[in-house]
């Protein structure tokens, strides 16, 4: 029998690592391209799965950007409060006014308004249609007062101020109207949880999305792994082009996501400014912003990835020549 | 090179494929696996690819036991092997040259030394000007000599082929196996599964001979200088 050596051997193992990691780097880039093309090669399918990753990422997305409007906004009612400086009854006028110009010099403070019990007692029938019963009453029974505005939206800076000037001897009491603020607050504490809690279900669909899109390609594609496998294929490199089919997957239905929260904030920004308006509010509604955007992208890469190697790493390992 | 050493197999469901075999192909050797269908040729070449494993015994390549190989050394253990399958394992939905380009693709060549080994290996089996052309477009012949210069492209040390001419006719298949001799005469162990005695024969090579699982006989040459395996 022929026993002539073999003179290739050596030739094989020659590679240098330079090539080595140059060919690694152009199989990747051949591998993420032509998974690329395949996606394309089957745009009905693929356009459905990114719809339904699209449509899933989009609610989580709309709930961040209405709930970081809703934040800004309680932010500029806050910014609103006022504190009311209830006088003692037997405070005279000039004492009044000095002690409200006294208030206006602090850096705390932007305005201060004192109102004195006869316009107290204009106001209150105006308002309140109860004219008749301060007219039966002897003497007028409202106090004067000082309304001030704290410089500070902050919640907590606004309670330290108006208990401060609740200590001024003219002062008789105090009243902070922080409570409905409060409210509001832990309103959106309560909506952001839940919203979290959505978001982690909605992260879950999208992985079993990806993951099953993944199943029906592996399955399509049987007959080729087993090729592979049969000329020296890996396990990994198998699952090379089926990992890069879940991130776009998942990169293209996170771009769909941005589309469609785009043309939803333009489709209600109109109404919304309209109604804000009304408000004599010069508050701006907030868009997703490009840091939340560049977020929305990975996060969707990053599921579709994750989805595509669960999916891998049940089916392909039964898929044996 | 490859040594079976009392190798048996049994499937799942009790069927015996494979009894007691004992043999051995030298390096560089050109061997022929014959037998009517069924009688576990197939099943022995499975057995050198890792698509089987043995019940019983041990098999040895270069010096390797098979049974003691981990699962993930297996891809590399058969990028030394090349295989010509009867159906061919082409994938259909790429050209001629990239079917033969895969297993240097997954080795990472890089691509000018691929291009010039595919383009090598198509030469040698004369379709170099069908590169570009899809396998189903080509004859069974053509389709099984793609399949010859894939499993040749990485330069494998041993050549397994499994009826490699079993749908050609005559002229294809003594054409398919000149191009068989000439790479063992590079170098390759080939053990090549055949039914085609009349073709075998008249190459001069040694034939072992399954029966119902059992090797009855390891000829070499011709029958004039057949021995029965273990006939005392």
């Amino acid at each position: 029998m022929s026993k002539r050596r073999r003179e290739t051997g050596a030739k094989t193992s020659n590679r240098t690592a330079r090539g080595a990691l140059q060919s690694h780097w152009q199989q990747h880039l051949k591998i993420a391209s032509d998974s690329f093309k395949r996606l394309l090669q089957q745009p009905s399918a693929s356009l459905m799965t990114i719809a339904v990753i699209g449509i899933a990422l989009l609610l989580p997305s709309t709930l961040f950007v209405s709930m970081s409007n809703l934040n800004a906004l309680s932010d500029s009612i806050n910014g609103a409060s006022k504190v009311t400086l209830y006088l003692h009854e037997e405070h005279t006028e000039g004492e009044a006014l000095k002690i409200s110009e006294q208030l206006l010099q602090r850096e705390d403070v932007t305005t201060t308004e004192y109102i004195s019990p006869a316009q107290a007692a204009e106001q209150f029938s105006v308002y309140s249609g109860l004219g008749d019963v301060i007219d039966a009453l002897d003497e007028n029974p409202l106090p004067g007062a000082i309304i001030v505005t704290p410089a500070s939206i902050d919640a907590d800076a606004t309670q330290a101020l108006a208990t401060e000037l609740a200590q001024l001897s003219i002062v008789d009491s105090m009243q902070l109207d922080l409570q409905w603020v409060e409210r509001l607050q832990r309103f959106l504490q309560l909506v952001q949880r839940a919203s979290t809690g959505l978001m982690l279900i909605l992260a879950l669909a999208v992985l079993f999305i990806v993951g099953n899109t993944i199943r029906l390609a592996i399955e399509g594609r049987r007959a080729e792994i087993v090729v592979v496998k049969l000329v020296g294929g890996t396990n990994s490199y198998v699952a090379r082009p089926f990992l890069y089919a879940g991130a776009y997957y998942g990169l293209a239905g996170s771009i769909l996501a941005c589309i469609l929260l785009a043309i939803l904030m333009w489709a209600i920004s109109g109404p919304a400014r309209a109604l804000l308006a009304l408000y004599d509010s010069d508050f701006q509604l907030r868009t997703l912003g490009l840091s939340s955007t560049v977020f929305l992208l990975l996060i969707g890469t990053g599921l579709g990835w994750l989805g595509a190697l669960i999916s891998v790493r049940q089916h392909l390992s039964n898929i044996e020549p | 090179m490859i040594k079976f050493d009392n190798v048996s197999k049994r499937y799942p469901g009790g069927h015996q494929a494979l009894s007691q075999v004992d043999f051995e192909l030298a390096d560089g050797e050109m061997a022929f696996l014959t037998g009517r269908s069924g009688a576990g040729k197939s099943t022995l070449l499975k057995l050198i690819m890792l698509m089987e494993t043995t019940s019983q015994g041990q098999i040895f390549v270069n010096g390797k036991n098979l049974s003691r190989m981990p699962k993930h050394r297996i891809p590399f253990y058969r990028r030394r092997i090349g295989v010509v399958f009867q159906d061919h394992q082409l994938l259909f939905d790429r050209n001629v040259f990239e079917n033969v380009a895969l297993p240097l693709q997954i080795e990472g060549y890089p691509k000018h030394e691929a291009d010039r080994r595919v383009r090598a290996a198509l030469d040698k089996v004369g379709l170099l000007k069908k590169e570009k052309m899809l396998p189903i477009t080509l004859s069974g012949g053509e389709q099984q000599r793609i399949g010859i210069a894939r499993a040749v492209v990485n330069r494998p040390q041993i050549l397994l082929a499994d009826e490699p001419t079993g749908n050609l006719d005559p002229e294809l298949a003594a054409e398919i196996m000149k191009l068989f001799e000439q790479f063992n005469q590079v170098g390759v162990s080939m053990l090549i599964a055949s039914h085609d005695l009349s073709l075998i024969t008249r190459l001069q090579h040694r034939i072992l001979t399954l029966d119902t699982g059992r090797l009855i006989l390891d000829a070499h040459h011709t029958a004039a200088t057949a021995q029965p395996v273990g006939g005392k």
